[in-house]
């Protein structure tokens, strides 16, 4: 019997690992599909945002996001949330693990690996909202409050056992706690940035700026796909028994699902208003199907799912042109496909768990929505006043690969000896 | 007839060929091109060793036009060109012997 019960703690201890490990590569989904929806002049700089980012939320959740989030049961449906840290905190051995009869199934450090990459995936959803306008230590600056606090903070309303989650808001991969936190705190940095110039025009047209590399863009967005499985399937936190199997077989096959109706039905929404068949907004509709199904991918059958991430495809695209028409300028889609399509995810949880109650998830997308606004729109407005957050105009015409980053994506015409000699 | 051919900053393109569309000039040929006039470049550093960067992207932009319109293109593509700022580009006329549309055969003036 102990062997088994050992046995079962490894193997939930493995399938957190394996699972983050999924989410990880999702840093790879969203570096890809930056990079080939933004200007060729500017993709250094985007790619070197991704995994500077990567790296500042690893080391600020180990560091205070982990221990502000999950404080422990002390801090049950508190908003107030604890101050501590990870570091010197031991793991379970085994015969407390024995000894605690299921309690204690998996390896704590396990469950900081699975999500920490949840704090990355929230963060990552900024860098392509102001991209090709921001500095890049502006950026980082910003990030290391983020990951350190502002998302940690509303993660313990709701997944700490706060007071979110005290009041029966549903969440169960994070619609709310990391892809509208992150769009969020992307719109409040866009509002402060602004627009890309020539973006809009005097006369009040649009102009659009192209993305230089639609297979990276593509590519970005099955790595998402397929990093999804471990976002969700691993929020199931269990495997260990045929129930908790079942469960997760059923999120996986719930997630492809949502995926797939979004792809469609931005696709056909696209061909309806444009006479053509946008890669770009199915690509972004495959991401809102994803982001709808993310509050609950587990109560719905496959079919609902789809109709899920469907309505989620149609939201995205208009949603695009909307944010186009009050001049917010977003080049990936990051607060659409993430934040209203977010605040989506969270509202379709009452049509399939019986649970959830319209007020509570509306509370829930609420409070996130102005925790993560007010807390990121000061955090922008220091960062803006101290060292300023935009490039120059000069250095925004030249590309910010050369201002920032100081090299080229794409070189060409250097010498036969590595210089124009 | 005349071929005029300008080298502009990239994001200069959208003002010239509103210009160019707006005195009448009715077709343009665009390529992205990489030079240097009087501009120098910039040093880059890739994975610590230094290298000159002596090409900047310009756009050159071809125009066939009639010989007695090329004062005002020339002065249309100055004029939404310049940015008093050094790079601004330059402009070149050359004589041009002969055009054909190749959709209906016309040559000469008809086909500019």
């Amino acid at each position: 019997m102990d062997a088994i019960t050992e046995l079962s703690y490894a193997l939930d201890t493995f399938y957190f690992l394996v699972t983050g490990v999924l989410v990880m590569w999702m840093a790879a989904g969203f570096s890809m599909l930056e990079a080939g929806l933004v200007r060729a002049k500017n993709t250094a700089e985007i790619l070197t945002k991704n995994i500077s980012l990567f790296a500042v939320a690893s080391i600020m959740y180990m560091l205070y996001g982990y221990s502000i989030m999950y404080p422990g049961d002390a801090f049950a449906g508190a908003w107030w949330p604890g101050i501590g840290s990870l570091l010197g905190s031991t793991d379970n051995t085994s015969a407390e693990v024995l000894a605690s009869g299921g309690d204690t199934y998996y390896s704590n450090l396990s469950d900081f690996f699975f999500q920490v990459v949840f704090v990355a995936t929230a963060m990552s959803i900024v860098s392509g909202a102001v991209a090709e306008r921001m500095k890049l230590w502006a950026f980082l600056i910003f990030a290391v409050v983020m990951t350190g606090f502002i998302y940690p903070v509303q993660g313990f309303w709701k997944w700490g056992g706060g007071a979110l989650d005290a009041l029966g808001f549903l969440d169960f991969a994070g619609s709310g706690v990391v892809h509208l936190c992150g769009a969020t705190a992307a719109f409040a940095g866009v509002l402060l940035l602004g627009a890309r110039k020539g973006k809009y025009r005097a006369d009040g047209t649009i102009s659009p700026i192209p993305g230089c590399n639609m297979p990276l863009a593509t590519l970005g967005t099955f790595i998402l796909w397929m990093g999804w499985f471990g976002f969700n399937g691993g929020s199931e936190l269990v495997i260990s028994n045929v129930e908790e199997a079942n469960a997760v077989a059923l999120v996986f096959v719930n997630t492809n699902a949502a995926a797939a109706g979004g792809v469609i039905a931005a696709m056909m929404v696209a061909r309806l208003l444009f006479g053509k068949t946008d890669l770009t907004m199915a690509l972004n509709g495959a991401l809102a199907g994803l982001v709808a199904i993310t509050a609950e991918p587990l109560t719905p059958t496959p079919l609902l799912a789809t109709g899920i991430g469907a309505v989620g495809g149609v939201i995205v695209v208009f949603s695009i042109l909307a944010l186009d028409k009050i001049r917010i300028d977003d080049p990936v889609g990051a607060i659409s496909v993430h934040g209203v399509v977010g605040m989506w995810g969270l509202l379709a949880v009452v049509l399939s768990n019986p649970d959830a109650t319209l007020v509570a998830q509306l509370t829930g997308l609420g409070v996130i929505f102005a925790w993560t606004f007010v807390a990121s729109i000061v955090t922008w407005g220091i960062i803006k006043m101290v060292i300023g957050i935009r490039v120059s105009e000069e250095e925004e015409y030249a590309g910010v690969d050369l201002s920032e980053c100081g090299l080229e994506a794409y070189p060409e015409f250097v010498g036969s000896q590595g210089s124009g000699k | 007839m005349k071929l005029v051919t300008a080298i502009i900053k990239p994001f200069k393109l959208d003002d010239v060929r509103e210009g160019l569309s707006e005195i009448g000039v009715q077709g343009i040929t665009v390529t992205e091109v990489k030079g240097f006039g009087r501009q120098k470049g910039h040093t880059e550093l890739y994975r610590g060793a230094e290298y000159v960067v002596d090409f900047l992207p310009k756009v050159k932009i071809e125009a066939a036009v009639a010989a007695d319109m090329v004062d005002k293109v020339i002065d249309a593509i100055t004029k939404s060109a310049n940015t008093g700022k050094i790079g601004d580009g330059k402009i070149f006329v050359s004589s041009l012997e002969q055009t054909v549309r190749i959709r209906t055969g016309e040559t000469g003036p008809e086909a500019l």
